[in-house]
């Protein structure tokens, strides 16, 4: 027995199905064999695929050595935790996936991690906001490891026009944590003929970048909201007047929002709404709070007034940076044709939004009117913006926004808003902190068809529900039934923390 | 089209003799078959060995050259019911499957091969799919191995020990007129590394020359009285031969050590993970050199009891590292010593998990347990997990779940979403699954799928509800389930016991999940196979009077068809047969064509999806009626909401999916597709600069018009 602990390298490469983990192995492999290494790699087929991630696994040892010792190694086929060398992380959350299978050990592991985020399915379905902060990951990651490589491989990849493998092992050669020359890693993409000079790009800035180490993730620009015109000047000055600045900030862009949804007069009335909430707030004791309540009212009575009908929808469809968001979303080359075709599926209720309020009740009212228009709603349309036909009737659906005030879903969207902010005012009364849960609540009403009327319920439910509680702690209520409405589609949660409030479990 | 491509690599196989041979495990296998003169090959594809039938479909040219007949089998049982080709005459064959399931579906053939024994040498190689990657129950073949008689070897993980190993095992075979397992874990399988090749040989007696020459044994064939005799002559001759042979050949291997009081006994394929192990506790260097003595279990059954004494004597205690349960090693060894009269202590499944993976993790924990036990001056260095402990705490809450799923476009994917919307209408329905892709339809986003009882039986798991109501049973197939045994069990089963359920058969062209290995019903033509056999014929031909075939990604049409085959009362069985292209399949031969294509100037066109992110509201009800890869979150760019909306990248195969979904399930008025043309034509350009010469000057008066009031 050798009394050193002379051992092969090991690599272990995580990857997700897609992001060429075998690819990146023949690479290594065949840059140690022409280096005079002993190498084997393995891993689990088919799974990367289908099953989210794969561990491969990659071991070497220098040839002439194993001849002095006179025997060749014991190669493992999964990483021993404790002597891996060199991880390979394609994805964040794998890369704390990585660190929990003990992979990453201080003083031996070089980690190489994509800062990128692949979202699984139930941070994607969520009802509302499912995604799990991945920046605890990158801190830990920082202690975990010997040396820690981290920057955005897959944006890499696409600047470069590369894939991700040949970014990463750009970067694995920039590391030096295996003893080769860069020249030898990048003879082995030539060898492979496959993409080479695409992914002797996408090597090129990866070993740029990863000599760099850990790059900081792009600060998020403050967004701040800028009027076009002297009507938005002028609310601008109104707001920076009456409202305190961190409510103001978002005040801008909500009274900006209504400017372009309708007219000067309705971003006033916005104003108007605002101005009366901060009455409500400095009464509550609002100052203390950093005026918290007016803040949240501006966000979402923003959104509620500004809300997504057929004209609102047209509208946006069919204006010319949208269709320019599009050529770019498909990299469309300057002059190269790109049709856009629209899903649209108006029910009967999408359609008496937009008509003048007293037809649209008449309708709905109506048992055999509603029959004969939903037989003409039983299918979906595709409306084709870039086309001339198809780009008018949007065009003059938009043009309708001039009598949206006396459209139905006007009328009772009004009367939404206007019980809300009562709500939240009476509230005030009680709680300051019951006044924000109430004023936050109202998020639930949002989108078209079902997921509309699903919130809407959920929504009027929570109030409800807590009002005719005897609880004694009623923000908390409102906050719970909140993120109970956002748990599942069919309600079964939300169903479940209503009846515990109203038997007073 | 299967979904990796051998057609280069088979080319290894001709190496020639005394030449290094680099590959991975499945085509050092396939070499180690053709050095031994295999006459035939056949098997059943399935993870971990999906790969060897492609290695042997792809190599069919050079086993052509050899003699060797290779068929794709249309089941396990189908497969080594093959070997009954060696029964009579000298022929060396092999098959293969995915093990235990394969090995269930196969047992009625190999109980009878192992009952009336084998001339010519015949080896099973069983793709053990058990640990990390695993899609199967977690069981072993050696109780397979145990109940027939049929001896199990489990070589050292490195391409020299596996290729031995298969070498070894026609010899044995033949020695003992014995089938025998050969066990490939599931790295194993594509481990990748090197061995010194031998000369590959034609069989000495062709398929031919027995078949011209027919030869007849009474006393082979499983019938009264001979069955009787196989038994006895499995114990008084075939055993002892095997025992005698593996001691010879010296199959089991001993690595000597220092400490001669200890010693460890191992399965040979988890050798490599164990002295790695004990290198770290610093009981082993990294190339072989132990302080405590290992036998090496390169056969591990039979055993063979005077090693195993050997081994034992004189140490007062010897660990044994048997992975899963029950511990038949373990049983064995100690009931060996017992006999022996040998005092030494054997630990096994009380310093190790009695179930489960022997990772290097749990293997450590095991040999520190044994080492305290057997050693009380042991001291183990700090393990490197102890090191770790605070990172892996702090990590761990930050680890979303990730679930398999099914890939980008999949046409199996409008079926569920059809599915949970049909669910949404009429509440929820009792749906027996089956083995396959559209598994993953138990799983977020779809939640649909009550049991699955194993490949191909999807139907006949909803036998039983064979029952009046209004919302009768749903059974779920695929292709290859139908084909592997569905088509009886399933449908023919539905028919004579005139059920009225509806069962859908997800017809994609492959069988996909195991890797795009052709069908009987594959649309494509295929070199050696006979395809384009449609499943809507197949189960008319069995008495389904209701039968219809609908375009998976028809959306509408699948739905109504649901309902229909659902409203139709007392009306036999019926078969919905949902047909689409694999899409991993579609995309592998269409994506370098359009990119030729493209490159030479041809006009073509491309959809991609997309999602307005001005229009979209976060609620992701669009994404839980579909769960594609490519459909998926950003953070909302709007300042005024915080919640991510929905976003299709650049994976998007234009499969058409979501347009349908978010038309059937009025969803939102957000999904767009975007059509660009490449290479266009005059006619293209103009109608195009026309059309955004007008759109634009509208778009610019609009502009002017908001500006106005801004």
């Amino acid at each position: 027995m050798l009394s050193n602990r002379e051992r092969p390298l090991t690599i272990a490469i995580v990857a997700l199905g897609g992001q060429g983990g075998g690819v990146l192995t023949d690479w290594l492999v065949d840059t140690a064999q022409s280096n005079g290494y002993l190498v084997q790699s393995t891993f689990v087929a088919g799974v990367a695929q289908r099953t989210g991630a794969t561990v491969y696994c990659v071991e070497m040892f220098p040839k002439d050595r194993a001849r002095a010792i006179g025997k060749d190694p014991v190669f493992t086929a999964y990483p021993v935790p404790g002597d891996v060398d060199l991880v390979v992380a394609g994805e964040m959350a794998e890369t704390g996936r990585a660190i929990q299978k003990g992979f990453v050990t201080p003083n031996v592991t070089t980690l190489i991690a994509s800062s990128h985020r692949v979202y699984s399915i139930t941070e994607k379905s969520a009802l509302g906001d499912g995604i799990v902060d991945q920046q605890p990951v990158a801190q830990i990651a920082e202690k975990a490891a010997k040396k820690f490589v981290c920057f955005d491989m897959q944006a890499t990849a696409s600047e470069t026009g590369s894939v991700i493998s040949s970014v990463l092992l750009g970067a694995i050669a920039a590391t030096g944590a295996l003893p080769f020359s860069r020249e030898s890693f990048e003879t082995s993409i030539r060898k492979d003929g496959r993409a080479v000079e695409s992914n002797l790009r996408g090597f090129a800035v990866g070993y740029e970048r990863g000599s760099a180490g850990v790059s900081p993730a792009p600060e998020v620009p403050t967004d701040v909201a800028k009027p076009a015109g002297p009507n938005g000047y002028a609310l601008s000055a109104r707001i920076a007047a009456t409202l305190p600045a961190n409510a103001g900030a978002i005040a801008l862009h909500g009274a900006l929002r209504a400017l372009d949804y309708q007219d000067v007069n309705y971003a006033k009335a916005y104003l108007d709404q605002l101005d009366a909430i901060l009455q409500v707030d400095r009464a509550a004791g609002g100052e203390e709070k950093g005026f918290g309540l007016t803040e949240e009212v501006a966000r979402q009575l923003a959104l509620q007034m500004c809300y997504e009908d057929t004209i609102r929808v047209a509208d946006l469809k069919t204006r010319h940076h949208r269709h320019e968001r599009i050529r770019d979303h498909v990299a469309a080359a300057p002059g190269q044709p790109v049709y856009v075709a629209e899903f649209f599926h108006p029910r009967i209720e999408e359609i008496c939004d937009t008509l003048p309020a007293p037809i649209a009740e008449y309708v709905l009212r109506s048992d055999g009117l509603k029959r004969v228009l939903g037989a003409f709603t039983k299918k979906g349309r595709i409306v084709k913006t870039t086309k001339i036909g198809g780009f008018l009737m949007l065009d003059l659906i938009s043009r309708l926004r001039r009598w949206r005030r006396g459209t139905y879903r006007y009328k009772i969207q009004q009367q939404l808003i206007g019980d809300w902010l009562e709500n939240v005012r009476s509230a005030s009364h009680e709680d300051y902190d019951y006044a924000l849960s109430i004023a936050r609540c109202i998020e639930l009403v949002k989108g078209y068809g079902d997921t509309y009327q699903r919130g809407l319920t959920r929504y009027q439910t929570t109030l409800d529900a807590v009002r005719k509680s005897t609880s004694p702690d009623r923000a908390a209520d409102v906050r719970r039934l909140h993120t109970a409405a956002l748990a599942d589609e069919q309600g079964r949660v939300f169903d479940d923390a209503v009846n515990a409030l109203r038997q007073g479990v | 089209m299967p979904e990796r491509s051998f057609k280069k690599e088979v080319e290894k196989l001709r190496i020639p003799a005394g030449e290094e041979f680099a590959g991975e495990g499945i085509l050092a296998v396939t070499k180690a078959l053709l050095q031994s003169g295999v006459s035939y090959v056949g098997g059943y594809q399935g993870a971990p060995i999906s790969h060897l039938m492609d290695v042997l479909s792809d190599a069919q040219d050079i086993l052509g050259e050899l003699g060797v007949h290779f068929e794709s089998s249309a089941n396990e049982g189908a497969a080594a019911a093959m070997a009954a080709a060696s029964v009579n005459y000298p022929l060396r064959g092999a098959v293969t499957f995915k093990s235990t399931v394969g090995t269930n579906v196969a047992s009625d053939a190999l109980a009878n091969l192992a009952s009336g024994g084998v001339t010519g040498g015949v080896v099973i190689i069983v793709g053990e799919d058990y640990g990390e990657g695993s899609s199967i129950m977690q069981e072993r073949s050696h109780a397979f191995a145990m109940k027939s008689q049929i001896w199990l070897l489990d070589p050292r993980p490195n391409l020299p020990s596996i290729v031995e190993a298969v070498e070894n095992a026609f010899e044995l075979s033949e020695a003992s007129n014995t089938p025998v397992f050969l066990e490939l874990r599931m790295r194993a399988c594509h481990v990748y590394g090197s061995f010194i090749s031998k000369e590959n040989r034609k069989p000495a007696l062709s398929l031919r020359d027995a078949l011209e020459n027919p030869k007849r044994q009474l006393d082979r064939i499983v019938l009264p009285p001979a069955s009787f005799v196989h038994e006895q002559e499995k114990i008084s001759k075939r055993w002892p031969a095997a025992v005698d042979f593996i001691r010879e050949k010296k199959l089991n291997e001993v690595f000597e050590g220092e400490r001669d009081d200890l010693g460890i006994i191992v399965q040979g394929g988890l050798y490599n993970a164990l002295l790695r192990t004990m290198e770290r506790l610093g009981l082993a260097d990294a190339f072989g050199g132990t302080q405590i003595p290992i036998y090496v279990l390169n056969v591990t059954y039979p055993l063979v009891d005077d090693e195993v004494t050997a081994f034992c004597s004189g140490k007062h205690a010897v660990l044994l590292v048997e992975e899963s349960q029950p511990n038949y090693i373990e049983q064995a060894i100690n009931t060996v010593l017992r006999k022996a009269d040998n005092q030494t202590r054997v630990f096994g499944k009380d310093v190790l998990p009695a179930a489960g993976e022997y990772t290097s993790k749990v293997l450590r924990s095991g040999l520190v347990g044994f080492m305290r036990e057997a050693d009380p001056a042991f001291q183990p260095p700090e393990g490197p997990f102890e090191t770790m402990a605070a990172s892996i705490d702090a990590v761990a809450p930050h680890l979303p779940e990730r679930l398999p799923g099914m890939c980008t476009g999949c046409p199996e994917r409008p079926v569920f979403a059809s599915l949970k919307m049909l669910q949404k209408e009429m509440g929820d329905f009792h749906v027996s699954a089956d083995i396959g892709c559209h598994l993953f339809s138990v799983l977020p986003p779809f939640h649909i799928g009550n049991t699955t009882m194993g490949y191909g039986l999807g139907a006949a798991g909803a036998a039983a509800f064979n029952t009046e109501s209004s919302n009768p049973a749903i059974s779920i197939m695929g292709d290859g389930g139908f084909w592997h045994n569905g088509l009886t069990s399933g449908i023919g089963n539905a028919v004579f016991n005139k059920s009225d359920g509806l069962t859908i058969v997800v017809d994609n062209n492959y069988s996909a999940a195991t890797g795009g290995q052709n069908l009987l019903s594959s649309k494509g033509s295929a070199e050696n196979r006979s395809t384009q056999h449609p499943i809507e014929r197949a189960v008319r031909g069995v008495g389904v009077k209701w039968a219809k075939t609908v375009r998976t990604y028809d959306i509408a049409e699948m739905r109504k068809t649901l309902r229909e085959a659902i409203s139709k009362k007392n009306s036999g069985p019926k078969v919905l047969v949902a047909q689409s292209e694999c899409m991993l399949n579609r995309q592998r031969r269409e994506k370098p064509l359009f990119a030729k294509a493209v490159n030479n100037g041809e006009r073509v066109t491309r959809d991609r999806f997309g999602v307005d992110e001005e229009t979209c509201t976060g609620d992701h009800a669009c994404i839980r009626l579909s769960g594609c890869p490519s459909l998926t979150v950003k953070p909302n760019p709007d300042p005024l909401k915080t919640q991510p909306v929905s976003f299709v990248d650049n994976s998007c195969v234009g499969c058409g999916n979501c347009g349908e979904v978010a038309h059937e399930a009025v969803l939102c008025p957000s999904f767009y597709k975007a059509q660009v043309i490449f290479n266009p034509n005059g006619l293209d350009r103009f109608v195009w600069r026309v059309r955004n010469a007008v759109i634009q000057w509208l778009q610019t008066r609009a502009d002017k018009r908001r500006l106005k009031l801004a």
